[in-house]
């Protein structure tokens, strides 16, 4: 188990001969087993923010440090769910699940153990020799996350997960990612622009900014969960009833509402 | 073709209308005598012949063992290109040094056609084996280069950056990523580079061998018997059609597999 942190980061692309600076001073420090979300309107850098941490974008400025080491290129101790689920259609659920053990050096009766474990977890069973093709979004989305658990990785990085999903599918899967996250508490770093979906799921919420996208406010979620009982409900509509789910909602809604054509859901 | 589909029965009956009015125009210009029977031979002159050449040998063999030995050329040049061609390709797509060293020869020296290599095959290799391979190699190496590169070049970004995400080094990536991911264009590059490699075939059996069809061909056409040569034409058609026809299953098989 590890934390990620972002020291002064900032990112500058350059177009055309001029600096367009995508992100500037983040500051952030994912703590161990610690659920982080980041929300923020399109274009303010969020999702750039977690393939840095993933090695997949660098920064221009300042570090990104995951177990204290500065990320320099995509490793399997940072296991990424993407939001195109991107499961390699020529292999079946097992063996998509299997590619990044196989790439630790799991000896294979550990391998099969592990694959069992989250095929079990994520409802895959009987599913094992299907291709990706085959199944539904939401399916895809389930092994494509227990790909990413599988390999029993330092952080978790999700990008939008859920973003391709229909709304029943989403709910469904926002449900399960709350009982895989308390009962196998991670560090995860967790980008979406669903405000509801951030304030379900995160300890804490990042809310950004954009043009530079900057961190404009850090909200504690955890202490809020814990002293109304979130977790004593099974269903994420009961959650969403609660006045100190809808207090905090509204919060984050009205903070990304201020800034100028903010599309959020 | 983008009006609507035939239905099976018209599908047919132009198939076998074409057949015949190509058979008819050949037969009543045969039949005419405006030219002697010797250099335009009736239909069923070269049938004749064809039949007649596969039991009774001209310059030594059988009408299937001059098939054989030519089959056996083309199988040694493309599954030579295949054999080059899918790791060059996938070397290519992923190492950008790479591409830049082979890229520009190869750029330049897939415009020397095929039949452009006799003169250096026959004097390299004579009438052996080395000659016909080399020139069916020159035919069929480019297309399946070019699109194993192209295929592995377009595979979706995710995809790779899934693999690097789950700790796949490059020669994992080249085969567990880019090569499935290419196999479609691969396909299709098989099946046009087993044409140019068959076409290039009869090229250099014409110059560089002792025995096959091209060859057969050629003492076809010393002996003046025009049915000898169409003969040999209508064998190497045949052939070309029944191996593409073999690897068109192929593609749909692999085709279905995915989903496509």
């Amino acid at each position: 188990m590890a934390n990620i942190v972002f020291e002064s980061v900032q990112r500058v692309f350059r177009q055309g001969g001029n600096d367009f600076v995508a992100l500037k001073d983040i500051d952030l420090e994912v703590q161990d087993r610690e659920f982080v979300a980041i929300v923020g309107p399109s274009g303010c850098g969020k999702t750039t923010c977690m393939r840095m941490a993933a090695g997949l974008e660098h920064p221009t400025g300042g570090h990104v440090k995951v177990d204290g080491i500065e990320v320099t290129r995509p490793g399997p101790d940072r296991a990424v769910v993407f939001q195109a689920f991107a499961l390699f259609p020529w292999k079946t659920v097992w063996d998509n699940i299997e590619f990044g053990l196989l790439s630790l050096g799991v000896e294979s009766g550990e391998r099969r153990r592990r694959i069992e474990h989250y095929i079990g977890l994520m409802g895959l069973k009987g599913y094992e020799q299907a291709y990706p093709h085959q199944l539904s979004g939401g399916m895809q989305q389930r092994v494509a996350i227990a790909r990413a658990y599988v390999l029993d990785p330092k952080v978790l990085l999700m990008d939008e997960p859920f973003g391709a999903l229909d709304a029943q599918t989403r709910v469904v899967m926002q449900e399960e990612l709350v009982r895989l996250a308390r009962q196998n508490p991670r560090t995860v770093l967790f980008i979406t622009h669903a405000v509801e979906e951030a304030v379900y799921l995160a300890d804490r919420i990042v809310v950004m900014s954009r043009r530079p996208g900057t961190i404009r406010e850090i909200i504690d979620v955890k202490s809020v969960r814990g002293a109304e009982h979130w977790d004593a409900l099974p269903r994420i509509e009961d959650v969403m009833d609660l006045p100190s789910f809808v207090h905090l909602r509204t919060h984050v809604w009205k903070l990304l509402r201020d800034q100028q054509g903010g599309d959020v859901h | 073709m983008l009006e609507p589909k035939l239905d099976a029965r018209s599908f047919w009956t132009l198939t076998v209308a074409g057949a015949v009015a190509l058979f008819g125009v050949w037969s009543l210009a045969a039949l005419s005598g405006i030219t002697s029977r010797t250099f335009l031979p009736a239909p069923w002159d070269v049938l004749a012949r064809f039949a007649q050449l596969t039991v009774e040998p001209f310059v030594g063999h059988v009408l299937h063992e001059h098939l054989l030995s030519s089959l056996q050329r083309f199988g040694f040049g493309f599954v030579l290109a295949v054999i080059v061609g899918i790791p060059l390709g996938l070397l290519m797509a992923w190492f950008g040094w790479v591409d830049r060293l082979v890229s520009p020869l190869f750029e330049t020296v897939r415009f020397i056609a095929p039949i452009a290599w006799v003169p250096f095959a026959a004097l390299w290799f004579g009438t052996g084996i080395g000659g016909p391979v080399l020139i069916i190699f020159m035919g069929a190496f480019p297309p399946v280069l070019i699109n194993t590169y192209r295929g592995a070049k377009n595979v979706d970004r995710k995809y790779i950056e899934a693999a690097q995400m789950l700790g796949a080094g490059s020669i994992r990536a080249m085969t567990q990523v880019l090569l499935p991911a290419a196999v479609p264009s691969i396909v299709a590059g098989l099946r046009i580079s087993a044409g140019l490699g068959w076409q290039s075939l009869v090229g250099a059996e014409l110059i560089v061998a002792s025995s096959g069809v091209g060859y057969l061909m050629v003492k076809g056409q010393a002996a003046i018997s025009t049915a000898t040569v169409m003969s040999g034409m209508i064998a190497i058609g045949v052939i070309g059609f029944l191996i593409d026809v073999a690897l068109r299953r192929v593609q749909l098989v692999i085709e279905a597999r995915r989903g496509v």
